[in-house]
């Protein structure tokens, strides 16, 4: 029987193979930032250990880093202690840094591909569970807590029981690409399957409506396989990855006899099994707005808030955690979706925050304002992206637009810097999270796309993008 | 690590499905540089008003499961962020069990890194050991919850088991196969960053 692309780089990576045990697996890149690790190094240093394979090891600083003007110091005291832990970790132990000031600072799930870091093929972890972004490359890429940090540090190496491979394959023809985006493919799918769909699973997204994607749209895919609870996304390579990946900074050497073997191995065979399945038909679906407490809790921007009785579909518990939602979120079912009214506007993260996430955004902005009632920023996923932009003149568009323009982090997506919601405001956001409480205590997060982020900071409400012109 | 020892509490019922990692800790605490410390922070938006005061509605306040040692959960538990500041928080607080019907990922493997056992059942036990109001005994060794009506049985991988009662150190069990990792990378095609 033939193999999935996911068993074909899990069984070239078995270091140990242990039947019903968790097997011990090769980890080709490690990519740590300063709030997952710290604790790792602490607990090498107590263990006389070192860091195994510095060479693969790859450290930048992106959660906590202010937004604002970099040349001034950090208020925040813990957030800055943070920063200078890892300063010294790297200098410790031998880690590449992209500091604060470096050009290639940004978000970690944005640097490594943009770098040329993040390989087809290979497997990859990082501390922080939307590592899964880098499958967009056909890469197993697993987030990790910060015990499974400190021994791929020690060993370059991970104990893991072997996820099912789950194919999820989207179908069709989107008719309006640029209004209907990979968010919102991707909220569909959870949608669909739900935040627990994916559990002890990789999937593998396939079909015409993932090979019609941009690799920087397929990015956007595999970053929310974790809000479906998988344990990794992966998407076959093909001439898009490996265009996409030619001639970067990091890319290696010999990267044109890898991209032949590269052609010749990773894809599933025609004949391979996955043990879960499930199809997304894209020529008709809308853009999505979420709007409860879950990236589940999601429907068309046409629609209006469901019920918990027509969420849950009969189930007691489901229905329970929709009535909290609603009541966190202050909506009441019925309510149109295009009537709700928004504060703030937020276009960033390592979901939404590349050069053409912003270019399709700008589009949307061009000759329009900021509703006066709205407070919009534009935060780029890496120092790249955002002179990119301005070189294009992006930044102009943006900020005519009222937008602020910040510098590259993670910014308002969890709010560990000063980037918060206040207690009651209510954000389009990007980002991939809508939890109580993640841009900031008592905040309201709905998850869009760029382009219906962008629409709604213009009407102060959101709008269904696909009546614009974006042309 | 240290063993994990059988536990006897009542259980605290969290009647609640995807309890994510950002409601275990929210991010405002995760800009520490130990592990120590976080049981302050479990649950912290949902133990606290706005001016810090104990929210008299949560479970959590209830003096009554004060000393508990067993959180039963809903559906989905431990979902989001891979942050393991989540299970060093409900370690801190004393809970070194959770119960639940069926738990996140990367939450799961954290929990076993820190000593705390993850049991998942089937929805039906979990609804019932949530109205318990006895003790109930946890017995890692035989895989057996006692309580004072009844012994279930549950399931655990062999070698997380093992993990758990020997308080074994991940990375040094590791090093036992250092020739084969050296081995490994000596076939690897992958190269360095570097």
């Amino acid at each position: 029987m033939g193999k999935t692309l996911f068993e074909k780089i899990w069984e070239s990576h078995l270091v140990v193979e242990k039947q019903n045990d968790p097997s011990l697996i090769y980890i080709d890149r490690h990519l740590v930032h300063e709030v997952t690790s710290p604790q790792a190094f602490d607990g090498l240093r107590m263990n006389n250990r070192k860091v195994r394979r510095p060479d693969l090891t790859i450290a930048t600083m992106d959660h906590n880093v202010p937004t604002t003007d970099r040349s001034l110091p950090i208020l925040d005291q813990t957030s800055s202690v943070q920063i200078q832990t890892l300063e010294k970790n790297c200098k410790d132990f031998g880690i590449k840094l992209f500091d604060i000031n470096s050009p290639n600072q940004g978000i970690v799930h944005v640097i490594g591909p943009q770098l040329g870091i993040t390989l087809p093929g290979t497997t990859i972890v990082c501390g922080d569970s939307h590592t899964s972004t880098h499958g967009a490359f056909g890469a197993l890429a697993l987030g990790i807590g910060t015990s499974d940090v400190e021994h791929v540090l020690a060993s370059q190496t991970m104990w893991l029981e072997k996820p099912k491979p789950f194919e999820i394959r989207v179908e069709g023809k989107r008719k309006n690409p640029h209004a209907v985006t990979a968010k919102d493919i991707v909220l569909s799918i959870i949608k669909n399957i739900g935040t627990g769909g994916g559990t002890g699973t990789v999937i593998e997204y396939r079909g015409q409506g993932i090979t019609d994607l941009s690799m920087e749209q397929r990015m956007t895919i595999c970053n929310m396989s974790i809000e479906a609870g998988a344990r990794a996304g992966l998407i076959a390579p093909d001439e898009k990855t490996f265009d996409y990946l030619r001639g970067r900074e990091y890319t290696p050497k010999n990267y044109e006899s890898l991209v032949d073997f590269w052609k010749d191995n990773l894809k599933t065979d025609s004949d391979a099994k996955f043990e879960k399945q499930f199809t997304l038909h894209i020529d008709d679906i809308a853009p999505q707005v979420s709007w409860g407490t879950n990236p589940g809790m999601t429907c068309d921007v046409t629609e209006s808030v469901p019920s918990p009785d027509e969420f849950s579909k009969g189930d007691s518990n489901q229905k329970k955690g929709a009535e909290k939602a609603l009541d966190y979120m202050d909506l009441k079912p019925g309510m149109a979706i295009e009537d709700i009214k928004i504060d703030r506007v937020f276009i960033g993260s390592c979901t939404n925050a590349r050069l053409e996430d912003l270019i399709e955004a700008s589009k949307v902005i061009k000759g329009h304002k900021v509703s006066p009632s709205v407070n919009a920023m534009v935060v780029p996923g890496s120092q790249m992206v955002k002179k990119q932009a301005e070189e294009m003149g992006l930044d102009k568009i943006f900020i005519d637009a009222n937008f602020e323009w910040r510098e590259a982090g993670c910014s308002m997506c969890l709010g560990m810097n000063p980037d918060i919601l206040s207690p009651g405001e209510r954000c389009a956001s990007t980002s991939n999270r809508n939890f109580e409480g993640r841009q900031g205590t008592g905040g309201r997060t709905h998850l869009v796309s760029p382009v219906m982020a962008a629409a709604a900071a213009i009407e102060g409400h959101f709008v269904d993008v696909r009546k614009m012109d974006l042309s | 690590m240290e063993s994990f020892k059988p536990v006897s509490s009542i259980v605290t019922p969290l009647d609640k499905v995807n309890v994510d990692t950002d409601q275990i800790v929210p991010k405002q605490f995760l800009k520490l540089v130990q592990k120590s410390g976080f049981g302050k922070f479990l649950f912290f938006n949902w133990r606290y008003d706005e001016n810090e005061n104990e929210k008299s509605d949560f479970v959590l306040n209830d003096p009554k499961y004060e000393n508990s040692n067993i959180l039963v959960a809903g559906d989905n538990f431990g979902c989001g962020s891979s942050r393991e500041h989540a299970v060093w928080a409900l370690l801190d607080y004393g809970f070194s069990v959770i119960i639940a019907p069926s738990f996140a990922d990367i939450f799961y493997s954290n929990c076993f890194k820190n000593g705390v056992l993850p049991i998942t059942l089937d929805q039906e036990l979990v609804e019932k050991l949530q109205q318990e109001n006895g003790a109930i005994k946890i017995d890692l060794e035989n895989q057996i919850i006692k309580t004072p009506s009844e012994e279930i049985t549950f399931d655990i991988d062999s070698y997380k088991k093992k993990i758990l009662l020997e308080g074994l150190d991940d990375i040094a069990q590791t090093f036992q196969y250092k020739d084969k990792i050296t081995e490994f990378e000596k076939e690897s095609k992958v190269p360095s960053v570097l």
